[in-house]
C-alpha cells in the first residue's frame, strides 16, 4: 500500500501543482485589466518550495508508488536544476511581459506545471509515467510557445512544435509498446533485469530506435533537429529559455535511465551518429544566422551533439560529465535568453545581430553579461562551459573515442566564430543610426542575471561539489 | 505466438464469405421495384434543403474541447465505481483530489467568460 513517505518522494511535483493551480485561480478571480505581477511572484514563491521540497526530499531516497517513481542522487540532480532554471525564467519574465504587452497569469501557471512535468521526467522509472511526464512538459510548452499571440511567427512556432512534438512523443509511445512486448515490463529495473539476462531480441533494437527518435526530438539532436531554428525565433525569448534547457535537462535524465539503468543493448552507434551530426550541423548552420534566436537556436543543437559525446563514452564517467554539461548549459543558456528577452524591447524588434553593434559602450554591464554567458558558451576556461566540455571530452578520450573527440574539437573551433562575432559586434562596432535604445534592467531581471553569471563562475572555479554530487548519481545508475 | 491469430483469421474468412453471400442470396431472392418514393428520408420526415457539410460557428471548437475533458474524466470514474468496495477510503480520498483538479479547470474555464456565448 502507499505510505507517507511517498508524497515526500513527489513533494516537488506536488507543491509545483498547488501553486499552478493557485495561480491558474487567481487570475480567473483578479479583474481582467489588473496587473498580473503578484502572480508571478506566486509563481517565484513556488519555485522557491520546489527547490526547499528537493532538498527535504534528498533525506528519503527510495522507491516510491509500487516502484514508479524513484528519488536518488540522480534524481534530485536533476530536481533541483529544473526548479532553478524555473525560478530565474519567472524572474526573468515579469519585465519581458510588460514590454510585450503579454496579459495573462496562465504563463506563469503553464511555468510551473511544465516543470511538474519535467521534475516528474527526471525521478519516473517505468516507462508509461515517463511519457505522461513528457506530455504534461510538452504541452505547457507547446502553449508557451505561442504566447505573443498577435505575432504570426509565435503562432507558427507553436503549432510547429506542437504537430512535430506530437509526432515524435508518439514515436517513443511506439518504443515503449515494443519494449514492453519484448520484456513484459514498462518498469525500467525490471526491464534491466529481463535484458541482461536473455539474448537481444530484434523487437528490444526497434523499442530502443524509436525512444530514441522521441527523445532525441525533444533535445533537438540532429537529424530530428530541423523544427528548432523556427520555434526558437518565434517563441517568446524567456520561454526559448526555459524550452532550451530544462525540458532538455529532463529528456537527458530519461535518455540516461533507459541507455544505462534499462542497460537496453544497440544505442551506441545511433548515438555517435547524432552526436557528431549535430555538432557538425549546429555549428556550421550557425555560421550565417544573423538572427541571435536563431543563432542560439542552432549553437543548442550543437550542444546536444557534445552532450551526446558523454553518452557515447565510458559508463560512470561519461554519465557524470553529461550531467555536469546539461547543468552548465541549462545555466549559460537561461541567461543569455535572459539578457537576449531584455534586450528584444516590444514586440521583439530588435533580435538581430546588427542590432547588438555598439552595445558595449551603451550598455557595458549588460554587455559584458551577455560575454560571460557567450565566453562560457565557447568553453573558455573560468566558466562553466569549460569544465563541462574538458569532462565530456576526457571521458571521451578514456573509452577510445578519438574520432568522436577530433570532430568535437574541431567544433568547438567553428563555434568560437560565431559567438565571438557578436562578442566583437558588442565592443568593435559602432551602433547603426538610429541606435536601439535599451531600457534600464529591473530588478527582478537583474537578480536572474546575477544569479546565473555567479552559478556559471562557480562552475567554472569550483565544479568540484556539483560533478561530486553528478558522480553518486552516475555511479547509482549504473550499479 | 503466431497461433494465436488463427481465430482472428478465421473471423475474416468467415466474415469474407458470409457477406457477399447474403448479400447475393437476397439479390436473387427479393422482387425488385424500383421506385422514386423509396428513394426519399423517412421516418424524420423533413426533406434536406442542400448540403450538410456546410460552415458553421467556429466557437463550436471549444464546446468540442470542453466536452472531451469531461468526457475522458467518466472514463477515469468508471474502473473507481466497480472497485468502490475494494478501494475503500484511499480510492475516495484519490478521486476526490482528481475531481477537485478537474473542477479547478471548470472554475477557471466559467471564470474566463469561456462557457459564454458572444
Amino acid at each position: 500500500m502507499i505510505q507517507a513517505v511517498d508524497y515526500i518522494r513527489v513533494l516537488p511535483e506536488i507543491v509545483l501543482t498547488l501553486f499552478g493551480v493557485a495561480i491558474m485561480m487567481v487570475e480567473g478571480a483578479l479583474p481582467p485589466r489588473a496587473s498580473r505581477k503578484p502572480l508571478g511572484w506566486l509563481a517565484f514563491v513556488g519555485t522557491l518550495a520546489a527547490l526547499a521540497a528537493t532538498v527535504y526530499q534528498a533525506g528519503y531516497p527510495g522507491m516510491a508508488f509500487f516502484g514508479m517513481v524513484r528519488v536518488d542522487s540522480f534524481s534530485i540532480f536533476f530536481h533541483f536544476l529544473i526548479a532553478f532554471i524555473a525560478a530565474l525564467v519567472v524572474l526573468s519574465s515579469f519585465e519581458y511581459l510588460d514590454a510585450q504587452q503579454i496579459r495573462g497569469g496562465e504563463y506563469y501557471g503553464l511555468i510551473l506545471f511544465g516543470a511538474v512535468g519535467m521534475v516528474l521526467m527526471s525521478s519516473a522509472v517505468e516507462l508509461v509515467l515517463i511519457f505522461i511526464a513528457l506530455e504534461i512538459s510538452s504541452i505547457s510548452t507547446y502553449v508557451l510557445a505561442g504566447f505573443r499571440r498577435r505575432a504570426p511567427s509565435s503562432i507558427e512556432s507553436s503549432i510547429k512544435y506542437f504537430l512535430l512534438g506530437s509526432f515524435a512523443t508518439a514515436f517513443f509511445l511506439y518504443g515503449v509498446a515494443l519494449i514492453f512486448g519484448a520484456t513484459g515490463s514498462t518498469r525500467i529495473y525490471m526491464i534491466a533485469e529481463t535484458i541482461q539476462g536473455g539474448k537481444h531480441s530484434a523487437m528490444v533494437f526497434t523499442a530502443v530506435a524509436l525512444m530514441f527518435v522521441g527523445i532525441g526530438f525533444k533535445i533537438a539532436a540532429a537529424p530530428f533537429h530541423v523544427w528548432t531554428p523556427d520555434v526558437y525565433e518565434g517563441a517568446p525569448a524567456p520561454v526559448v529559455g526555459l524550452m532550451s534547457t530544462a525540458p532538455k535537462a529532463a529528456a537527458f535524465a530519461v535518455l540516461l535511465r533507459i541507455f544505462f539503468a534499462a542497460a537496453t543493448p544497440g544505442w551506441f552507434w545511433p548515438v555517435w551518429i547524432s552526436a557528431a551530426l549535430s555538432m557538425t550541423l549546429g555549428n556550421i548552420s550557425a555560421l550565417v544566422q544573423d538572427n541571435v534566436k536563431r543563432l542560439l537556436a542552432y549553437s543548442s543543437i550543437a550542444h546536444a551533439g557534445y552532450l551526446l559525446v558523454a553518452f557515447a563514452a565510458a559508463r560512470d564517467i561519461g554519465i557524470s560529465a553529461a550531467m555536469f554539461y546539461t547543468a552548465a548549459y541549462a545555466l549559460m543558456n537561461v541567461g543569455a535568453f535572459a539578457v537576449v528577452s531584455h534586450f528584444a524591447s516590444a514586440g521583439e524588434r530588435y533580435v538581430t545581430l546588427e542590432d547588438y553593434a555598439g552595445l558595449g559602450r551603451r550598455s557595458p554591464v549588460l554587455a559584458a553579461t551577455l560575454t560571460i554567458f557567450l565566453l562560457s558558451l565557447i568553453g573558455i576556461p573560468i566558466t562553466g562551459g569549460f569544465f563541462a566540455k574538458f569532462y565530456v571530452f576526457s571521458a571521451a578520450l578514456k573509452s577510445n573515442l578519438v574520432w568522436l573527440v577530433i570532430i568535437a574539437v574541431v567544433n568547438s573551433a567553428i563555434a568560437a566564430y560565431y559567438y565571438l562575432r557578436i562578442i566583437v559586434l558588442m565592443y568593435m562596432r559602432d551602433a547603426r543610426e538610429p541606435a536601439p535604445t535599451v531600457q534600464n534592467v529591473s530588478a527582478p531581471l537583474g537578480v536572474a542575471l546575477a544569479l546565473t553569471v555567479a552559478a556559471t563562475i562557480y562552475l567554472g572555479v569550483l565544479p568540484g561539489r556539483v560533478l561530486d554530487y553528478a558522480s553518486r548519481g552516475a555511479a547509482l545508475l549504473v550499479r | 505466438m503466431p497461433q494465436n491469430y488463427v481465430p482472428i483469421f478465421i473471423f475474416i474468412a468467415v466474415v469474407a464469405i458470409l457477406i457477399p453471400l447474403t448479400l447475393g442470396i437476397a439479390k436473387l431472392v427479393r422482387p425488385e421495384k424500383p421506385e422514386k418514393a423509396k428513394l426519399m428520408p423517412y421516418e424524420c420526415g423533413v426533406d434536406p434543403i442542400g448540403d450538410s457539410r456546410q460552415r458553421y460557428t467556429v466557437r463550436f471548437y471549444i464546446v468540442a474541447i470542453l466536452f472531451v475533458i469531461f468526457d475522458v474524466e467518466t472514463i477515469f470514474l468508471f474502473p473507481w465505481a466497480v472497485l468502490y468496495k475494494a478501494l475503500a477510503w484511499f480510492g475516495f480520498i484519490e478521486m476526490m483530489i482528481f475531481l477537485t483538479i478537474l473542477i479547478v479547470g471548470y472554475v477557471w474555464v466559467w471564470k474566463k467568460g469561456a462557457l459564454e456565448w458572444i
